[in-house]
């Protein structure tokens, strides 16, 4: 798969990273030059000194053969630009688009993005406590037709998967495991890994399994958490 | 009609004097409010300052039937991005965007914001006196 990545923050520069050691192609476009400077020492071909929300480095990053661009920079108006481009210029990529505001969850509604992630609609669904605090069950996105959704969850000490192979859970039919955010770790899962306590579980699952999956990898838990 | 002008540069501002004075019912919204200074004190429309994509805020300025929406910050990017909400989510029937970028604008152009590119302008011009 060939992904391009527009704007190198945390978000940006950790995803490369991940999509990287997947063995993917990605081209991650950064503004900034000194942030592009330091970049380039780490990873080379794979970033490019531009502005994603142009044409002109849009098909210097070979937009036209691209499989996904994910704008993730601090800026929605320039993911939204990006991503829009991307659609009427270049056709082919899907787009994913970051939206930092969440007053402009509506904005990018409707306007042609495939997928829309946002932060702080996530953070406030557990302020809401529509996601249980002990449960710690966060959606982070539902693709779009809202299918398949990508679910983190955090593993307490008295899940039933603890200290388990992720080859021997019964997980359910077409669930996969995208990663294992271990402390400081992004951990590309393999069969032969242990899930631990505290590790922070990237799954995605169909909708219809979802609350399976929830009883698998939380188990039956009654505790109230005070939040 | 009534024209809601985003950003009160140069231009915005001395499209907001014009227009208010040739007769027709103008908003000015910028996030900064030393910049809708420049207005001076013979303005005789509606400012908004501060963050405009506060639901208060934006609700209050659009309530009344806009008939033109110009966008015009400092950045391409706003200025679109903007034209596309205020005119999906409160039907503006005309959205100006200033777009620097002269493929952008173009591509823009081509579903339904008539942006204004003032390099395609300043380009036109400079030819023209060439050609002198």
């Amino acid at each position: 798969m060939y992904a391009i990545i527009v704007g190198a923050g945390k978000v940006g520069y950790y995803l490369t990273k991940l999509l990287l050691s997947q063995g993917h192609e990605v081209m991650l476009i950064e503004n900034d030059r000194a942030k592009f400077a330091s970049l380039a020492n780490e990873l080379g071909d794979s970033v490019l000194l531009g502005d994603g929300s142009t044409m002109e480095t849009l098909k210097e990053a070979g937009a036209n053969r691209a499989d996904v661009i994910v704008a993730v920079t601090g800026h929605d108006e320039d993911n939204l630009v990006a991503c829009q481009l991307a659609k009427m210029l270049f056709i082919r990529p899907r787009t994913i688009a970051r939206v930092n505001n969440p007053v402009n969850e509506d904005v990018f509604s409707g306007l042609g993005i495939d997928v829309t992630v946002s932060a702080t609609k996530l953070l406030n669904a557990i302020i809401q406590e529509q996601v249980k605090a002990e449960d710690m069950v966060i959606p982070l996105l539902s693709l779009r037709g809202g299918d398949v959704e990508i679910m983190e969850i955090e593993i307490s000490s008295s899940s039933p998967v603890a200290n388990k192979m992720i080859k021997d859970l019964p997980l359910p039919k077409g669930s996969l495991f995208v990663s294992i955010l271990r402390g400081d770790e992004v951990l590309v899962p393999r069969g032969d890994m242990e899930i631990h306590e505290d590790d922070q579980v990237i799954v995605l699952v169909k909708k219809v399994h979802a609350a399976v999956l929830r009883q698998i990898l939380i188990g039956q838990k009654t505790k109230n958490h005070q939040v | 009609m009534r024209i809601a002008i985003l950003g009160c540069g140069k231009l915005g501002s001395r499209l907001a004097a014009k227009l208010s004075e040739a007769g027709h019912q103008i908003v000015v919204m910028d996030r900064n409010p030393e910049a809708l200074k420049q207005l001076g004190s013979n303005f005789k429309g509606e400012t908004l300052a501060g963050a405009v994509f506060i639901e208060a805020n934006i609700e209050r300025v659009f309530q009344e039937k806009v008939d033109i929406f110009i966008a015009a910050t400092d950045k391409d990017n706003v200025n679109i991005m903007f034209a596309q909400w205020i005119r999906n989510r409160f039907k503006v029937p005309r959205v100006i965007p200033r777009v620097y970028d002269p493929i952008v604008a173009r591509s823009y152009r081509d579903v339904g914001l008539e942006t204004v590119c003032p390099t395609d302008m300043a380009f036109e011009a400079i030819q023209s006196m060439i050609k002198e």
